[in-house]
């Protein structure tokens, strides 16, 4: 009984991880996405997208990602949307990346020199062209470090999707700490997964950020 | 008609009065210098001419151009303004020769030749055509605000805007500067300058305004108002710059 060989614990956690991934990367780019237009509704001239935008951004930051993923896939079959875990996790943490991803942005524009934006409405150019061809460009650099450090918050994030029954890495490895009665073992795996698929996300936003600030301005 | 007229100006910062009653005419290729205590309103003044500052009552008309209290859609008016700042701004992300070609590019639509044409011109202009491919990092400070002076007169304006050009700059690097502004002024562009270079102002300006607590305290011919203020005020500003 209960003999299930460590090469079959593996493969089963494998297949957890490369659903953590594929969680992660949809709710990266989507929320990436999501994000972008939260930045540009945060800093428009007009403050109703400023304020809508700016309300969003509380909504997301300010209640637990659990919280979150319960009100959509329990919210949503009450209100007669059938919803699969895939499909609320994935929006669930789409909506939860692009508040953090949209503020983390609109740092980055708001620490490009205030002499730039007058600089470049001197040369009569629009917001839009302000933001395409001179803020946006210098934003990027600034933005890259801080932008791949918060994606090891998304892959972690992914755990708490387990709750709702999306078995991703956490939950393959509470199916198989029950399975096994190995638990020590197994979540000490489903550990050195996460930091696999994390440790070279955080080493590289490292490695971005002492390039930019050794490097020169281009 | 003056190329630039202004009329009645009034601004608060908040509760703090800072341009009372402004009335300015400035006629096609003077050189205008804007002298003054800081403070005293000078610069807030040449930010209105193109909209950099909102205003609170009366109006500024360049070339036709007229542009009321709080106005939102300025690029008109921007297209006929430029303006160079204490702190160069030059785009960092972009070499001299693309801060010259931009925005004659994307708000002028002029073809990429005829930009990059023009752009080497301008350049030729600020003694600078062997710096086109330069970063702004690579430049030093004179050789950046030639390049902003260079970006600024690239789109044609009708009047140039200065202000505080020299201030930023080591004190070797002033004179190449101003050098290339008697040179603008030589060819007749038309000058606004607020500037503390008071020699510049009485050798290159047509006209002195001398700003004192957000009005025109007292303006006329430069050599003359050096040499026989009238105010009190001025004469005191005199004998603690120079």
């Amino acid at each position: 009984m209960n003999q299930i060989a460590l090469s079959a614990i593996l493969s089963n956690l494998l297949d957890g991880a490369l659903w953590t991934i594929g969680l992660s990367l949809t709710a990266f780019v989507l929320g990436g996405i999501a994000g972008l237009a939260l930045l540009f509704a945060r800093i428009a001239r007009n403050p109703v997208p400023r304020r809508l935008a700016q309300g969003y951004i509380e909504v997301f930051q300010g209640t637990p990602l659990l919280m979150q993923l319960f009100i959509i896939f329990f919210g949503g079959s009450m209100i007669g949307f059938e919803i699969s875990p895939w499909a609320a996790a994935a929006l669930g943490l789409t909506l939860f990346t692009s508040a953090y991803l949209g503020e983390i942005w609109r740092g980055c524009v708001e620490s490009v020199p205030k002499g730039q934006w007058e600089a470049s409405a001197s040369l009569a150019m629009t917001h839009f062209e302000q933001m395409r061809y001179v803020i946006l460009p210098q934003t990027l650099r600034i933005a890259i470090a801080p932008t791949v450090g918060f994606s090891v918050q998304v892959v972690k994030g992914t755990a708490v999707a387990s709750i709702i029954g999306f078995v991703e890495l956490s939950k393959t490895g509470s199916m198989l700490a029950n399975a096994t009665f190995q638990p020590f073992l197994v979540f000490g795996l489903v550990a050195l997964g996460y930091f696999a698929i994390c440790y070279p996300l955080s080493a590289y936003a490292r490695i971005l950020e002492r390039k930019i600030h050794g490097s020169r301005a281009h | 008609m003056a190329l630039v007229h202004i009329d009645a100006l009034h601004k608060h910062f908040g509760s703090n009065h800072v341009l009372k009653g402004i009335d300015l005419d400035i006629e096609e290729g003077q050189v205008i210098a804007l002298i003054g205590r800081s403070g005293s309103g000078k610069s807030t003044l040449l930010r209105t001419i193109n909209g950099l500052e909102s205003f609170d009552d009366g109006c500024i008309e360049v070339d036709g151009e007229r542009i009321h209290p709080h106005e939102t859609d300025l690029r008109a008016l921007r297209q006929k303004v430029g303006m160079v700042f204490q702190q160069f701004n030059l785009f960092p992300h972009l070499t001299a020769g693309q801060n010259v070609i931009l925005a004659t590019r994307i708000v002028k639509k002029m073809p990429e030749q005829d930009a990059k044409d023009l752009a080497k011109a301008m350049l030729l202009k600020v003694g600078l055509q062997d710096k086109f491919d330069a970063y702004p990092d690579q430049l030093s400070g004179g050789q950046q605000q030639r390049v902003a002076i260079a970006r600024a007169l690239a789109m044609q304006p009708r009047v140039l805007l200065c202000d505080e050009i020299t201030s930023a700059l080591d004190p070797e690097l002033v004179n190449e500067v101003l050098a290339v502004v008697k040179n603008l002024a030589a060819e007749g562009i038309t000058l606004i300058m607020v500037t503390h270079e008071m020699r510049f102002a009485r050798e290159v300006g047509d006209k002195l305004v001398f700003m004192y607590q957000g009005r025109i305290h007292e303006s006329g011919d430069p050599q003359e108002l050096f040499a026989n203020p009238q105010t009190p005020e001025l004469a005191s500003f005199i004998s603690s710059v120079m």
